[in-house]
């Protein structure tokens, strides 16, 4: 790795755990659950924010569960407000458990009824295209999500429509609402599902930022070839990092009592340290 | 402007195939979504807007959501499909993506009612308009005659607000109809007010018994949600005293329901409205259009008994 890819890597650590203690704060404060899925996409979603995405580039959380994570990573920019981050849930708040509509213009649709995500994507990467923008476009599902029809009709309509500067990225933590993807309804061997579907595909550890740095160099030569539409399969744990929630279907649903949160709160730290530590002695 | 093989000329689809071309000439933000429908009425409008025209397949979930984010990316998109396709195949699509956004997304639902009439129940849409009233920001347009077609297409293009077009067969009405609006008054009467949606209303003047025609005052209705029930309309309701609403739509969520509730807020209330409707399938058996409307009593002799038996009352 080379030193600037170091650099990046150190400052990604450094804000995803600010994402998550504001998340895990967010979460206590309004008792609420999904905290598992937030923690599945963290990474995911402060590397697209911090290290690939420009300014002009659109992104949609199609698994709107993990709305207190995008809020999160959009306030770290400095897109939200304390005080709306303060008012995650609460009556007459903006930030609703699922993302909202027509409210934050870095959400351009609200999310949360499965499925969305990526056509609506597919028709604002389209309309770039016919505007002659340079934009691209990120959608992060959920791996439960790829049971709906309409995700297999946007990967179709993507893939006959060569929209390469779309990207979708899979979170693929393996659980669903009430249980493991595939004893519910079996999505294995996804990659090559999504191959035969055209799709080039590229699979990274999606909590290790080094993983979706490589992920990121992949596309850049990919989009100079234009080759294909990218699909980026994460794997992940779903209440990655906390040793109570991690992998487990509970984690989706239960908010979190006063000891559970200290002990998030402490495990975070703790591995956010020896990160630090190991990132030193390396270098 | 080019000539364009535009090869059906009784299906209000045609005029709206030219309408598009030529809204197209003076709009270039257009984009035309098919769900693979529109065999000999769609190719002149595929030809005039190249790649801004786009079949996307059997596959309307995905193509209304397309259309939700190409509205978003600034562009004016309609899409086309069977109007049972068009409403309820995609409905979740429409409310979330298109209706809460308030994005200028154009739904064209083609053969409305039992206009797919032999292909049978599954191509019928009679509850399309009430999926459609219902949801937020929507607004619905029904044309009657053909020459509807073009003006409720720019209407529909200037308009912000998601829409829903109700397509079928134009209705071919004696003498001169007056243009497109919410509400029209299509001929006086002398002691029925008789209000309709769309061309189920040609019915009325095929009965062949020009007595009772005489009887009704005849008023179309043009949009919903409903417009204020115009000064006129409501004298005629306070004089006659007795109003029928005639829809090729269920009960529910109808025309019939929307005007009852419209009049009773308005304080233009009737001694009588009876409201007709489709009926569904109660024979269990299939027909044309026009046989299905008979079945009905939306139309021929049902619909004369009907109305006779209504002014004996």
């Amino acid at each position: 790795m080379t030193e600037h890819a170091k650099a990046e890597c150190v400052m990604l650590a450094e804000r995803v755990l600010s994402v998550k203690m504001r998340f895990l704060a967010m979460y206590k404060r309004a008792n609420a659950g999904h905290i598992g899925s937030s923690l599945s996409c963290a990474e995911i979603l402060v590397f697209l924010k911090f290290a690939w995405m420009r300014d002009e580039d659109t992104f949609v959380l199609s698994k709107g569960h993990a709305a207190a994570a995008l809020y999160s990573v959009l306030a770290e920019a400095n897109l939200l407000t304390p005080c709306q981050i303060e008012s995650y849930c609460e009556e007459a708040t903006e930030l609703p458990a699922l993302p909202p509509f027509n409210v934050i213009e870095q959400i351009p649709f609200a999310t949360g009824s499965l499925g969305h995500g990526l056509p609506v994507s597919a028709g604002m990467a389209l309309g770039a295209r016919f505007n002659g923008q340079d934009r691209r476009f990120f959608c992060v599902t959920s791996d439960g999500e790829l049971d709906e029809g309409s995700v297999w009709e946007a990967a179709l309509f993507i893939n006959h429509h060569k929209l390469n500067q779309l990207v979708w990225i899979i979170d693929r933590n393996q659980i669903q609402a009430i249980g493991r993807t595939e004893d519910v309804l079996a999505l294995e061997p996804l990659d090559a599902k999504l191959r035969a579907f055209g799709f080039h595909v590229i699979t990274v550890d999606g909590h290790d930022f080094a993983s979706l740095l490589a992920a990121r160099d992949e596309c850049a030569e990919l989009w100079t070839l234009r080759a294909a539409p990218v699909v980026i399969i994460a794997n992940t744990v779903k209440g990655n990092g906390i040793s109570y929630m991690q992998d487990t279907v509970e984690c989706h649903y239960l908010p979190m009592t006063h000891t559970q949160y200290e002990q998030a709160l402490e495990e975070l730290k703790r591995a956010h340290t020896a990160f630090s530590h190991g990132q030193r002695d390396a270098g | 402007m080019r000539t364009l093989p535009f090869r059906t000329a009784s299906a209000m689809r045609a005029e709206f195939a030219q309408a598009m071309v030529a809204l197209f000439e003076r709009r270039k933000d257009l984009v035309f979504i098919t769900g693979d429908l529109g065999y000999m009425a769609l190719e002149g409008v595929a030809e005039a807007f190249g790649e801004r025209f786009i079949n996307a397949g059997v596959a309307e979930q995905n193509a209304v959501s397309l259309a939700a984010g190409l509205a978003r990316a600034g562009h004016l998109p309609w899409v086309y499909s069977a109007a049972v396709f068009t409403v309820l195949r995609p409905y979740e699509q429409i409310r979330n993506d298109v209706c809460l956004h308030e994005l200028p997304v154009k739904l064209v639902g083609n053969g409305g009612g039992y206009a797919y009439g032999i292909m049978g129940a599954t191509h019928h849409a009679l509850e399309d308009v009430g999926a459609m009233r219902v949801l937020p920001n929507m607004r619905i347009y029904l044309p009657l005659v053909a020459a509807d077609v073009a003006r409720v297409v720019s209407t529909m293009a200037d308009d912000p607000l998601p829409n829903y077009l109700r397509l079928g067969l134009a209705a071919k009405l004696p003498g001169t109809v007056p243009a497109f609006a919410p509400w029209r008054k299509l001929k006086p009467g002398r002691s029925r007010v008789v209000i309709g949606m769309g061309p189920v209303l040609q019915g009325l003047y095929e009965l062949g018994d020009r007595a009772l025609l005489d009887e009704l005052e005849i008023w179309s209705v043009g949009t919903f949600p409903l417009a204020d029930i115009p000064a006129e309309l409501a004298a005629s309701i306070q004089e006659k005293r007795a109003v029928i609403s005639i829809e090729e739509h269920y009960r529910a969520g109808g025309l019939g329901e929307a005007l009852s509730h419209s009049l009773l807020t308005s304080g233009v209330i009737p001694e009588s409205l009876v409201c007709l409707h489709a009926a569904g399938y109660p024979s269990g058996r299939y027909g044309s259009q026009r046989w299905h409307l008979a079945e009905s009593g939306l139309s021929g002799p049902p619909l004369a008994s009907r109305l006779k038996e209504l002014l004996r009352a």
